[in-house]
């Protein structure tokens, strides 16, 4: 099935729903739809803004809503998501939008700090480096979340974050979750802390649309729920240790 | 409007699982104080209650006792899921044996129910 023209509407504009605009794309045989973004801007409209880096899914710069589920763009073939020979390409979801397929990534990195998402060390540089086994639980845990790239796409594919603007959100709680599983972070109790609030961890429903969309097959969610469990077990606990 | 606001990202099922849960929910909250009222009946006004009982003998009736008995099997399983999933550090594929045993325990004692009554 040789396609000779894609038929892409593209939403621009804060005012998505407003401003739809459609173009006609010649169709390759290898076109991600980083690369359809790309042709109109460089043949159809040169106003067009979106945002891309690395190009190999390395970045997490060039999400975008695609036929409305959050995609990595520069990683997603064409043909895979054609309905027809059509396809709807959008900013993500549950951000600011910027112009065009832009978006503000503001409120999504201030809550990866607001979630302790940052090193907790205790070690000087006169210190030697502490040895950390691979084969513990707690690494094992830390490493299933660690090849996050920051692309917002748990983010933009989360109903809870929609709905409640506090809520820190999928990739946040998981960079917590590997924190507090990680040796060499000693910010266990300031991470238990902030991901035990109001917009913490419990305020997740569960509903899993950040595992199903993650590009890089991470599990948000099964981090949440270890976030959760351990939140209440240290709730438990206090009085007693 | 489509790219952004659409529910295809929503077609998954651990979404899907997620929806049902809270729906089944949401309608045994509301069957439930209607339940409690017939049921006061029995305390208030045993006549009208009697009334009411020969009313379950309809058809509708009882095929909304089917709904009734889906909603809360659904429910219950929901919530066992949602413990399962939450609460038990297992990995994906224990948890995936787990539910198999368990369903194929469940299947074996309902035969047997079943031939009992």
């Amino acid at each position: 099935m040789a396609l000779d023209v894609l038929k892409v509407t593209i939403e621009r504009g804060p005012d998505a729903a407003a401003a739809q605009q459609s173009f006609d794309v010649p169709a390759y045989e290898n076109q991600t739809v980083l690369d359809v973004v790309s042709w109109v801007q460089q043949n159809a409209d040169p106003t067009l803004s979106y945002r891309f880096a690395c190009r190999v899914g390395m970045c997490g710069s060039c999400a975008m809503m695609v036929n409305g589920v959050p995609r990595w763009t520069c990683r997603t073939h064409i043909s895979k998501v054609l309905d027809g020979n059509a396809v709807t390409i959008g900013p993500l979801r549950n951000l600011p939008v910027i112009k065009d397929l832009a978006v503000d990534m503001d409120p999504f990195f201030d809550k990866w700090v607001e979630a302790e998402g940052v090193h907790h060390g205790a070690l000087t540089r006169d210190d030697p480096i502490a040895p950390v086994d691979e084969t513990t639980v707690e690494r094992t845990t830390a490493n299933t979340g660690i090849e996050c790239i920051n692309c917002s796409v748990c983010y933009a594919a989360c109903d809870t974050v929609t709905a409640n603007k506090d809520y820190l959100g999928p990739a946040a709680l998981q960079r917590a979750w590997t924190l507090l599983n990680d040796a060499k972070d000693e910010g266990r109790a300031s991470i238990l802390d902030a991901v035990s609030g109001k917009g913490g961890c419990h305020t997740c429903h569960s509903m899993g649309s950040c595992t199903a969309y993650c590009p890089n097959d991470l599990d948000p969610m099964s981090a949440i729920a270890g976030l959760k469990r351990e939140t209440a077990r240290s709730f438990f606990r206090r009085g007693r240790s | 409007m489509k790219a952004a606001k659409g529910i295809t990202s929503r077609a998954h099922p651990l979404w899907l699982a997620y929806i049902l849960h809270r729906l089944s929910g949401l309608a045994l909250a509301v069957f439930l104080p209607l339940h409690f009222w017939v049921l006061a009946m029995a305390v208030t006004d045993p006549e009208r209650l009697d009334g009411f009982l020969r009313l379950t003998e309809s058809g509708v009736v009882k095929l909304a006792e089917f709904g009734l008995v889906f909603l809360l099997t659904v429910h219950m399983f929901g919530g066992l899921r949602l413990m399962a999933l939450e609460w038990l550090p297992w990995s994906a594929s224990q948890k995936t044996l787990a539910v198999g045993a368990t369903t194929a325990s469940f299947l074996i004692a309902v035969l047997f129910f079943m031939r009992a009554i």
